[in-house]
């Protein structure tokens, strides 16, 4: 494939978070703040911008960076779904700056302090990141991508400077730090069969061959360490849930699908047919005892924010029912199950970050996040519950919202593929994610006899955005499915 | 005879890694690691990878083992810390079975990779004339790689700032590192005042001819860095605190010089990282010069560690 007009909007995408992070860096105190709020706006128009570009153009955006050609060169681009990964992930980042504006501000002419510099830094640090993720087209390209995931992350969540947290995070660290070790012996294993690690140009020359599927295996087990696919899953409740709220939100919202959208280019791109519809149904194995298994534990935590993550666990699963769907289906039965595996990446990232920001609310004003103890936060906080309770819904997958219309499409292509079993699993998992989010809301609706005074003032600018980020996934649900047309270019 | 060398060098790879994971006691087990990675750097030389034997020998070998001589360092006495970090014996069952299952793999992989292995090395030769280097490697990593190689050195800044904010909030500002009195006399005294001005000039000297032979910003700025980090042990010289701009500008300047560099290509040749005919090798030389000064000015605060002692 050709470089097309445009290409530049790729590079830029990469270069003004990175830019804004350096000087950010270097000018310190308020001024990194500045930085990153001033370039929300940027980032923002230079993703719709994209988006729109491919809506009508119908046809991905590609940039060869230096003007060299792959194999030699790297090639960034833009599909449909990388598009809709890049917009989905530049309104989360706004909405989490605007949240996170205070608790890290720096008022004029105050010292320069610890958490903010770092929370600053790192969120225009994960955003190039995130961007490089989806943009990548170039294996080794995406390892790159994938370290600056992983190290921005662990920073963003230890920003409390808790030793209990130093040790969840150690552990993530531990995790993502294998899945990188074996992503990268994957990597140079490809390029030696090959001699390239363009996607595209590994995708006519991949065959079914030893180091194919020694790659491929090591690939997919380091990957599914970095996006915590049950049994995998071991480092995600305690790393997600304690971080600060806004770390918590970027975390589950947005960073495990920059590992989710790799898998996807290395099994539906550059992996033969073959092998994919061999591992196709073992992955959504794994991510139906995810489901299952992340919503039975789920159900049965007593703190609010352990119950979130361990959501998380169980909705990851929901992406790998895709596989066997997309895979050997009729091709309207693949396009179905493949809008409805975006959709579910699309809507998760929105209504898990409102979680995790309404959770923090919460937390912050009643001073606790005991499920048990929730009463009277409906009165405190209402918006962040009401937020709760309608990213709630889209994690159910009752209309209209996302996670409905996600679900709904996974399901249709399973009843029409024949494969009736993924239906079962996830009509039990919306039952499931349906008796923790009301165990939630049952408590925090309820009254109590005596007067309930916040523990901490709580803001309402905070409320707002994490209403928004809910009312978000609820609202994709009322978009016209051609409107998701969108994560088919290119594919 | 060469087989002879290859099969001894082999056996003793694999006897001093075996020798570090088995040895009982922390220093040994780094002075094992050290070893370790000198004889792979002897390696990769015996496969003709010389820039990557003096990456392995000053990163893998040389940096990497002062991170783990001072975290050693700062263990001792840490008895719970450390027996809560170590792994159980099922866990390291697990561990054993995991890298054995990754090993056979591997080693099924290697051994059905076609032969001849189809390579870029032609093509990356055939466009040097153009960017007027003669290393390949270089025309890799500042050309057609460039991207990957700008994204590492942004690495570099997340890693000073990563370790950094695990200082606790009231040492932000400080002076990063423990600090350590003047050594007026002994054999750490006499290194950190001979070794240093031959040191910079060999560091400069391998940063400068990465263009054209084996060296580079990577190997040439953790030389220099080595330097810095002598002079500070020996209490020679201070590292200024996390709050100097200057600091802060040096670990940022090759990745900014960089990207501008970078985006100059947009105005005077096709695109961003593009470099114009004749004019390349001199824009290589200045993002390598900045980038030489950013990687020795990272690898000594990330040896370094947070902020530890007021200014």
């Amino acid at each position: 494939m050709e470089a097309t007009p445009g290409g530049f909007l790729l590079v830029l995408m990469l270069v003004v978070p990175v830019t804004g992070l350096l000087l950010g860096f270097a000018l310190g105190g308020r001024l990194a703040e500045r930085m990153a709020l001033w370039l929300l706006p940027p980032g923002l128009a230079m993703a719709a911008v994209l988006v729109a570009g491919l809506l009508h153009a119908k046809a991905p955006v590609v940039a060869f960076v230096g003007g060299w050609a792959p194999p030699l060169g790297l090639a960034l681009r833009a599909d449909g779904l990388a598009a809709a990964m890049l917009l989905t992930t530049a309104l989360i980042i706004a909405a989490i700056a605007l949240f996170a504006r205070a608790d890290y501000t720096t008022a004029p002419g105050a010292p320069e302090a610890r958490a903010p510099l770092a929370f600053w830094c790192f969120l225009l640090a994960l955003w190039a990141a995130l961007n490089a993720a989806f943009l990548g087209g170039d294996l080794f390209n995406l390892f790159v991508a994938l370290e600056m995931l992983t190290f921005g992350a662990l920073a963003l969540a230890c920003l409390d400077g808790k030793a209990t947290q130093f040790k969840a995070e150690l552990r993530y660290l531990l995790f993502a730090l294998i899945g990188s070790v074996l992503y990268l012996l994957g990597t140079v294993l490809l390029y030696g069969a090959y001699g390239t690690l363009d996607i595209l140009l590994l995708a006519e020359a991949a065959r079914a061959d030893a180091p194919t599927i020694v790659a491929a295996s090591l690939m997919t087990v380091g990957l599914l360490g970095k996006m915590a696919l049950f049994p995998l899953h071991l480092w995600l409740p305690a790393a997600h849930a304690g971080a600060p709220p806004a770390a918590s939100a970027l975390l589950s919202g947005l960073v495990v699908k920059a590992s989710y959208v790799l898998l996807l280019r290395l099994w539906f791109w550059v992996m033969p047919a073959a092998l994919l519809l061999a591992v196709a149904p073992i992955l959504a194995l794994l991510g139906a005892a995810a489901i299952l298994f992340g919503s039975l534990v789920a159900l049965r935590q007593a703190r609010l924010k352990l119950l979130v993550a361990y959501s998380t666990v169980a909705q990851i699963g929901y992406l790998f029912l895709m596989f066997p769907l997309v895979a050997g289906s009729a091709a309207e039965v693949a396009e179905r199950a493949w809008t409805g595996g975006a959709l579910q990446a699309i809507s998760h990232a929105f209504a898990k970050a409102a979680m995790f920001l309404a959770a923090g609310v919460i937390a912050r004003a009643l001073g606790h996040d005991r499920i048990a103890e929730l009463q009277g936060a409906a009165r405190i906080a209402p918006l962040s519950v009401l937020a709760f309770g309608l990213a709630g819904l889209s994690l159910m997958g009752i209309p209209p919202s996302g996670g409905f219309s996600a679900k709904w499409l996974l399901l249709q292509a399973a009843l029409d593929s024949g494969q009736w079993w993924w239906a079962l699993v996830i009509v039990a998992g919306g039952l499931l994610t349906g008796g923790y989010v009301f165990r939630v809301l049952s408590a925090a609706m309820q009254g109590r006899s005596a007067p309930i005074f916040p523990l901490a003032p709580v803001d309402a600018a905070q409320e707002r955005v994490a209403l928004g980020l809910a009312v978000i996934s609820v609202l994709l649900g009322l978009l016209p499915l051609g409107a998701f047309g969108l994560v088919l270019i290119g594919r | 005879m060469s087989l002879v060398l290859d099969v001894m060098l082999a056996l003793a790879v694999i006897g001093v890694a075996g020798w570090t994971l088995l040895v009982r006691g922390n220093f040994p087990a780094v002075i094992g690691f050290v070893a370790y990675g000198l004889l792979l750097a002897l390696v990769w030389v015996r496969l003709g990878a010389v820039d990557v034997a003096l990456t392995e020998a000053a990163l893998g070998a040389g940096a990497t083992g002062v991170l783990l001589l001072f975290a050693v360092v700062r263990l001792r006495g840490g008895k719970a810390e450390i027996d809560a970090a170590t792994p159980s014996p099922p866990q390291r069952v697990a561990a054993a079975i995991l890298c054995g299952v990754v090993g056979l793999g591997l080693a099924v992989a290697m051994l059905n990779l076609p032969d001849p292995a189809p390579s870029l090395a032609a093509e990356a030769t055939r466009h040097l004339p153009l960017l007027g280097v003669g290393n390949p490697i270089t025309g890799v990593l500042m050309a057609y790689r460039g991207l990957d190689t700008l994204l590492e050195a942004v690495v570099l800044v997340f890693a000073v700032l990563a370790i950094w904010s695990m200082a606790p909030d009231r040492r932000w500002g400080a002076i990063p590192g423990p600090l350590f009195p003047v050594q007026s006399s002994g054999p750490l005294s006499l290194l950190a005042r001979v070794l240093p001005p031959i040191g910079i000039v060999v560091g400069i000297h391998i940063a400068w001819v990465g263009a054209d032979a084996p060296g580079g910003k990577f190997q040439g700025g953790t030389i220099l860095a080595a330097m810095g980090i002598l002079a500070w042990v020996a209490g020679l010289w201070r590292l200024p605190p996390v709050a100097s701009r200057g600091l802060r500008w040096a670990v940022v300047a090759g990745p900014l010089v960089f990207i501008g560099v970078g985006l100059l290509g947009f105005v005077i040749a096709d695109g961003f990282l593009s470099y114009p005919p004749g004019f390349a090798k001199p824009l290589i030389l200045l993002i390598e010069a900045a980038m030489t000064l950013s990687v020795a000015a990272a690898i000594v605060l990330m040896v370094a560690g947070p902020p530890e002692r007021p200014a």
